[in-house]
């Protein structure tokens, strides 16, 4: 693959945003009252959307975003300023209240000699989602609304909304080390809710489809499929009992419940709450942390996956990082400035929100390694449990390990059987803990597809998550039955 | 009050073209934020934001288009997309931009200059000093996670075509520290804040003391076993659940086949202790606001009186569908979403116990301090409610062993029924709600 600086792409001419010498002398000014290192991160953003909802196209949204962030350290501060105003002027008082902020003393006029880094880009965008006419998107929703109201059982599906999304991010960073580097990242989701309505009131099935692909992931992703499999969920839901509450084994399906290891140990690996010492963590590289059968991975540069992109929001390539390995930690995530204090390689995790956010340590697509268990046999061998067919978000307390995430389709597991459905509900859980309790990973590894979001002080970023089967011989499910 | 952003929003709706309607949203705000961590200043980021938001109407169907940028051919960009997205939408009769109501708008006055004149300096030194004193509040706080303040002073205008002309702005500022507190392998965490419209509302002892309190109370926390029992919710829970049931009582979730409450006006939907008020002209409600984010006066909505569902909220277009007006309840999420329905100031009528009176009251249950997977485990559609749980078990009203790693479920039909005492703590929190102490009898709690 070649650089993404002045190549070309569906879009047009891509490249930078901004010149090489604006970024320059903005970067003088972000240095001329003194400061051990400067950033500029230059951000253009296109959105559009569209939605479905009550057998309606609502409406159409488009949005752009355009503007620089810039940030100015001083020791252990750093000062940040953004400013949606690109010209000389804006850059410039941009560059003086970070460096204000940052509260540079002494110092003098410095200049810094930018180059241009490369780093292979793991997917192009094929299609760019504004060369498609906005009624091509407008079609899926409604063929996905037809779908999901024309099952077998279609007069308990009351309610249909469904969502388009698509966006193209350019960025360009620059920094006082010389580096620049440029990245787009096209991004497109599609989803759908179902709403059944039946003898026990309402229920909801969701499924999407989240990808770092322009318009061509419909070519082939069936939007027919994904309404249906949202209008089966909803169904399904109407005849669960109740969850139980307390702990049991729970089986979670392959590509379902990769959540569970974004919260259970994905967030206590980034380097910020190591260095704070607020993950339970800290301090145990080279440590058995989880069971033998556990190895994960943190991989920027899966082609596609929901979480990918070639350099990282300060400008670092992205990169494949194996945090645990048969059990034992080997590695954090670290974002630039982590790194560079505890003078350790960067890791390609920084990453934010958009231009009018600081960077920090954040995963990409963070995945569970397959095992060598037939995954029916993994069922069969559990006389009784829980299993999780979907899972929702979650959340986790780094500092006490303890982490919830929501099950949005499961069933119990009966003498070896998945048997009748179970309505939503929280499981609760120990990091550490349940990584000990993983005793049997399946070989069907599989990504979550649906395109998370994730969630930290604030800012929003797109993550992926992938696991095979698996068995937690004991969680707390969160319900209401004895 | 002469509104720059005003001008520009009333200079937009003026390129209406015949047979069309349009409104714009224009927005700004300045904000700063202060993180602190062991005496030194982490970050400090200063900045403005603006942009507008620009919905089209034309033959019942709606466009909409932002852009993060006030410049004028920006703008012109803007209103040319969200007309051309205005050709792709499904015709409805309904659709369409609010009118002049001549409901006379709350004089609200939210602004405080002082905030504008507060130095950078000034707003350091709260961050340090709130890290101070959580540090100094008990031996075993071993750090402080971030201590913070922020501020931010907003100014919003709206206009359409259709006569709607009305601009607010406001001020906020915070403080806040999450602790870790710890004694021998264990490490617990809690957080304390406070919120006001100027810094010299802001209370800092009190954020210390809380950080301090919640974190340490819960050293020496186990997991329970699972149990079924009333559990107290403390007032910041109760602030989360409120904004919950808020999505329920929208009249655009209730026209759509998506509330609980769909169908049930009129009815007993909760218990007798429970009267709901969403109120944004209470001066007082962090959520306060003389405009919704169509421009129509806000006003005080009863949605349930004494357990009896009175009504729901509605904005322009749901009230049109559902041949009511608007209650002005139209929220957006800023410049970038078009509007929604939702509450701004939620409260319940307080009752006449204190906390400490309700555990004594209710004698052996669980005090909720802090819940996860809210957005997770909870299904406002079914009323599923399930969430990860830290917090205090009483028995014979006296907090005993600290407990963690729990969920505590209900639905939320249940719940609204189970609730046996609101308490007399009422207090405005960030968000859409007030807080107060709440007893629910019969939830699940699962643990070991």
């Amino acid at each position: 693959m070649t650089g993404r600086r002045g190549g070309t792409g569906p879009g047009g001419t891509l490249g930078g945003v901004l010149d090489p010498s604006s970024l320059q002398r903005a970067l003088a000014t972000a240095l001329a009252t003194g400061g051990d290192f400067a950033e500029v991160f230059v951000e253009d953003k296109r959105i559009s959307s569209a939605r479905l909802d009550d057998r309606r196209v609502e409406e159409l949204t488009s949005g752009r975003d355009r503007g620089a962030g810039i940030r100015v350290v001083v020791g252990d501060t750093t000062g940040f300023a953004h400013t949606s105003d690109l010209s000389e002027e804006g850059l410039r008082r941009a560059a003086e209240a970070a460096a204000a902020a940052a509260r540079g003393g002494g110092g003098g006029a410095r200049t810094v000699a930018l180059t241009a880094s490369e780093a292979a880009s793991p997917y192009r965008a094929r299609i760019a989602p504004e060369d498609v006419p906005k009624d091509r998107k407008v079609e899926l929703l409604l063929r996905a609304d037809d779908a999901a109201r024309s099952g077998p059982d279609r007069g308990a599906v009351v309610q249909v909304s469904a969502g388009y999304a698509d966006s193209r991010r350019r960025i360009q960073v620059a920094n006082s080390d010389g580096l620049m580097a440029s990245d787009e990242v096209v991004r497109t989701r599609f989803g759908v809710t179902a709403v059944a309505r039946g003898d026990t009131g309402m229920q909801t099935g969701y499924e999407g489809v989240a990808r770092t692909m322009g318009f061509e992931i419909f070519d082939e992703l069936d939007v027919e499929q994904v309404a249906r499999a949202a209008s089966a969920r909803a169904l399904a839901k109407l005849a669960a009992r109740p969850a139980p509450s307390g702990v049991v084994p729970v089986v979670i399906a392959a590509g379902r419940g990769a959540v569970l290891f974004h919260e259970a140990c994905g967030h206590g690996l980034e380097a910020d709450h190591i260095e704070k010492q607020s993950s339970v963590y800290h301090g145990r590289v080279g440590e058995m942390v989880a069971s033998p059968h556990v190895t994960l991975v943190d991989d920027g540069t899966m082609g596609r996956e929901w979480g990918a992109f070639a350099v990282d929001d300060e400008g670092r390539p992205s990169q494949r990082n194996v945090l645990i390995e048969n059990g034992m930690l080997t590695e954090y995530m670290w974002d630039f400035l982590r790194a560079r204090k505890a003078g350790h390689a960067t890791s390609g995790n920084g990453r934010r929100q958009s231009y009018q956010d600081l960077p920090m340590v954040r995963m990409t697509n963070t995945y569970l390694l397959g095992g060598t268990e037939d995954p029916e046999e993994l069922v069969r061998q559990t006389p009784h449990g829980v299993y999780v067919a979907q899972m929702g978000g979650g959340q986790v307390n780094t500092a006490t390990g303890d982490f919830v995430f929501g099950m949005t389709e499961a069933y119990l597991i009966e003498d070896g059987e998945v048997t009748v459905p179970l309505r939503d509900a929280n499981l609760i859980g120990n990091g550490p803990e349940v990584l000990r309790h993983i005793d049997a990973v399946a070989g069907d590894f599989a990504m979550a597809g649906g395109g998370g979001m994730c969630g930290k002080n604030g800012q929003s970023v797109p993550v992926g998550m992938g696991q095979p089967t698996l068995r937690v011989t004991g969680i707390t499910v969160g319900g209401t039955a004895a | 009050m002469t509104s720059p952003l005003l001008e520009t929003a009333s200079r937009v709706a003026g390129w209406a073209r015949h047979g069309e309607e349009v409104e714009a949203y224009v927005g700004r705000s300045s904000d700063t934020r202060v993180v602190v961590y062991g005496g030194e200043i982490e970050s400090l980021s200063s900045a403005t934001t603006e942009g507008v938001g620009i919905r089209v109407v034309s033959g019942g169907r709606q466009g909409f288009a932002y852009a993060g940028s006030l410049d004028p051919a920006v703008v012109e960009e803007t209103v040319a997309e969200a007309r051309d997205n205005a050709g792709f939408g499904t015709p409805d009769e309904h659709v369409g931009l609010a009118l002049p109501d001549r409901v006379p708008a709350a004089d609200l006055d939210l602004w405080r200059e002082d905030l504008a004149s507060f130095a950078p300096e000034a707003k350091v030194d709260l961050a340090l000093d709130l890290e101070r004193r959580v540090v100094a509040g008990d031996p075993r706080i071993r750090s402080v996670e971030s201590s913070s303040y922020g501020d931010g002073a907003g100014q919003a205008a709206v206009a359409t075509s259709t006569g709607i002309s009305a601009s607010w702005r406001r001020t906020a500022c915070y403080v806040s520290a999450y602790a870790l507190a710890g004694e021998g392998d264990e490490t617990q965490t809690g957080g304390g804040y406070s919120v006001g419209r100027s810094p010299a509302d802001l209370d800092v002892d009190k954020a210390a003391a809380d950080a301090v309190e919640r974190s340490t109370r819960l050293l020496g926390a186990r997991k329970p076993a699972s149990a079924r029992l009333p559990v107290v919710l403390d007032n910041r829970i109760t602030t989360t659940l409120l904004s919950i049931l808020a999505g329920t009582l929208s009249g655009e979730a209730v026209l759509k086949g998506r509330s609980l409450f769909a169908n049930r006006l009129g009815e007993e939907v909760a218990s007798p202790l429970l009267t709901l008020v969403d109120d944004p002209t209470d001066p007082d409600a962090y959520g306060a606001a003389a405009y919704d984010a169509e421009g129509l006066a806000t006003r005080r909505n009863v949605l349930v009186d004494a357990g009896l569902l009175r009504s729901f909220v509605y904005n322009t277009y749901a009230g049109r569908r559902a041949g009511v007006a608007s209650t002005g309840s139209a929220v957006r999420g800023g410049f970038k979403s078009p509007p929604g329905v939702g509450c701004r100031a939620l409260t319940l009528a307080p009752g006449n116990e204190s906390q400490a009176q309700i555990l004594a009251r209710v004698g052996t249950g669980l005090l909720v301090q802090s819940v996860s997977g809210v957005h997770s485990g909870v299904n406002a559609v079914s009323g599923d409610f399930s969430v990860g749980a830290e917090g205090v078990l009483f028995r014979d009203g006296v907090l005993a062993e600290p407990v963690r790693e729990i969920t505590i479920a209900s639905t939320l039909q249940r719940m609204l029924r189970d609730v046996v005492a609101v308490g007399d703590d009422l207090e405005w929190l960030p968000g859409s709600a007030a807080g107060v102490t709440l007893a629910i009898d019969g939830m699940s709690m699962s643990g070991a």
